[in-house]
């Protein structure tokens, strides 16, 4: 039927590319592991919250190497983002969904797309020369958590934007036709018909959302001062986890430079775990559509 | 378009119930909370877009996109910039496009025989796409530049990027695929087209629109990226000569004048735009590349 050996060479290939694709991931963990590993054997993974402070280079006490007050400013502006950037893209899905007229849902749409092709170091240049300024008038010094929290809210907002409106498409015309022949009111229909029923999918766009705020790097290492403390206000200055890479990776030696990678674990696990998390969403409503049949 | 919403009669005021008053007066609040959500997002788009063009758009001109920064990019253009970011795009696209679509190819077309393997790759390619860009900088540090010995190069910039945008490539090249009708491929099989001939004649131009779909995401992507490339292109801002040379791509380069270089304002600024303009131009590409793609199919179905 076909001829056998040039078709079996395609095979091997799409075989070998495949796999190949696939074996980055390993590849990307295995390394970055392999390098955290003499950092976790020399130091342990309990320095890594008991340590006085973060002071790796400091020759008297081998290094300091808490990396506590980094792994709360990544949380408080991943938060602080989550709880801004969910219900506006929420908002701006029911918009596209609900409200709109066709043309303005198919413009907003166009402009959610174009937010989310602005590179995240013009987000941060945006933020340092606009954004901080403002902030100084109100609090000194400026570069502050809250800086960092609006630049990546506005930064996730896409992607919580154009998740949910998928899942809000995806809820059947028959239950929003029927919500209407019951004479229930657009925003019952919206409330209790439509976002229940895309539930998983809006819990999914906000996770994700989450997982994109958590790996932001050049964003918030513009805005956020780079500061290592737990923030104390949201006008303090901070520094995540992922500007902590950037900022000392440059001259890390040693158990230093082991420590950053540490560091990367940590940012892959959570990653790892929120997309996890998202996954078993997944399989939970193919569960229930089916049981509806 | 508003779905499920069938212009309900008008009740006259006189026979309406308070729940209804009530029901109104919530109507009319939520939809007040929804426009100005949606207000607030396309307000700061303008406000960024407009910001950059009304500082950046004095500050270009065509000696800036054609002469090499002096003073650490205080005055000057961007020249050795550009060619940089080229270099490390092309790198970056070299490896990953045929990686990408030959990878798209298994997961549309031999989805029912290698069930396991689809499943795997999909998987890590899912992760893949979740894992941040200052972990895959680490990584392309400590694999390319490190274990492999490129050092700082356009090489390892372009490697690690590659890596970086495979997810990307790949669900835009496999939607493409998955939305050639399967006529045309019972079609090439009835004629006794061998399954080569019929992915390079008849699947691969078939599904061209979501391969240039996935071309462009993933040039924007790759053209965006700052994070992956700190530690593994460099920040040498010379006109490379080999792929072994560091060099710097443009967003680094807004990174370092506005960070590190006093008085670097008005330059990173002209940069700024010159890397939105571009990834706009390149997304609005893509979107309406789709859009009319779409529009195509659902016609003709």
């Amino acid at each position: 039927m076909f001829q056998w050996s040039k078709d079996h060479l395609l095979l091997l290939w799409l075989r070998l590319a495949a796999s190949v694709c696939a074996a980055i991931l390993l590849l990307v963990a295995g390394f970055v592991l392999l390098e955290a590993f003499e950092a976790l054997r020399d130091i342990g993974p309990v320095r890594f919250a008991a340590d006085a402070s973060w002071h790796p280079a400091s020759e008297a006490d081998q290094g300091l190497y808490n990396l506590v007050p980094m792994l709360s400013a990544t949380l408080f502006a991943t938060l602080g983002a989550v709880l801004l950037a969910g219900p506006l893209g929420i908002a701006s899905a029911l918009f596209c969904q609900f409200y709109a007229p066709a043309w303005v849902a198919q413009l907003q749409r166009r402009i959610i797309g174009l937010l989310s092709g602005i590179p995240s170091v013009v987000y941060g240049f945006w933020g340092l020369v606009v954004l901080v300024p403002l902030i100084r008038l109100q609090a000194p010094p400026g570069p502050s958590l809250l800086a960092g929290i609006l630049i990546l809210a506005i930064m996730i907002v896409p992607t919580v934007a154009l998740i949910a409106e998928s899942s809000l498409a995806a809820v059947p015309e028959a239950y929003l036709l029927g919500a209407n022949a019951l004479g229930i009111s657009r925003v019952g229909i919206i409330f209790r018909v439509a976002i229940p029923a895309a539930r998983s999918g809006l819990l999914t766009a906000v996770i994700l959302g989450a997982g994109r705020a958590i790996g932001e790097t050049m964003a918030i290492l513009m805005v956020c001062g780079n500061v290592v403390a737990v923030p104390e206000s949201v006008f303090a200055p901070v520094r995540t986890l992922t500007a902590n890479i950037a900022l000392e990776m440059a001259y890390a030696m040693g158990d230093h430079r082991s420590a950053l990678f540490v560091t990367g674990v940590v940012l892959l696990v959570m990653v790892v775990g929120l997309v996890a998390v998202t996954a078993s969403f997944a399989t939970e409503t193919t569960h229930a559509e089916s049981t509806h049949g | 378009m508003a779905r499920g919403m069938v212009q309900t009669s008008g009740v006259s005021p006189m026979t309406r119930q308070p729940r209804q008053r009530h029901a109104r007066w919530l109507d009319g609040t939520v939809r007040a909370v929804v426009g100005l959500c949606v207000a607030a997002v396309v307000g700061v788009f303008c406000w960024i877009v407009g910001d950059l063009l009304l500082v950046g758009v004095p500050e270009l001109s065509w000696g800036f996109l054609v002469e090499a920064p002096i003073d650490s990019g205080r005055s000057g253009g961007i020249a050795p910039i550009l060619v940089s970011t080229l270099a490390i795009l092309a790198v970056c696209l070299g490896v990953s496009l045929p990686l990408g679509t030959s990878a798209a190819l298994l997961l549309s077309e031999l989805a029912a025989t290698d069930v396991r393997l689809v499943r795997v790759v999909r998987r890590s390619l899912d992760v893949l796409a979740g894992v941040p860009s200052i972990v895959f900088g680490l990584f392309g540090n400590a694999f390319f530049c490190v274990a492999l010995g490129l050092g700082f190069s356009i090489l390892s910039g372009g490697l690690t990027l590659a890596c970086m945008v495979l997810p990307i490539l790949i669900r835009a090249t496999e939607e493409g695929l998955r939305s050639v009708p399967s006529d045309y491929r019972h079609a090439a099989a009835a004629l006794g087209i061998t399954r080569t001939r019929t992915i390079w004649k008849v699947l691969l131009p078939a599904a061209l629109p979501g391969l240039v779909v996935g071309l462009v995401l993933g040039i924007g992507r790759a053209v965006a990226e700052t994070a992956a490339l700190i530690f593994t292109s460099g920040y040498v801002a010379r006109i490379p000569t080999s792929l072994l040379d560091s060099g710097r791509s443009l967003s680094l380069h807004i990174y370092d004048l506005s960070m590190n270089v006093a008085g670097g304002e008005p330059k990173a600024y002209a940069s700024a735009l010159v890397l939105l303009m571009l990834l706009l131009g390149l997304i609005s590409m893509a979107l309406s590349i789709s859009d009319r793609w779409l529009s195509r199919r659902m016609v003709h179905t």
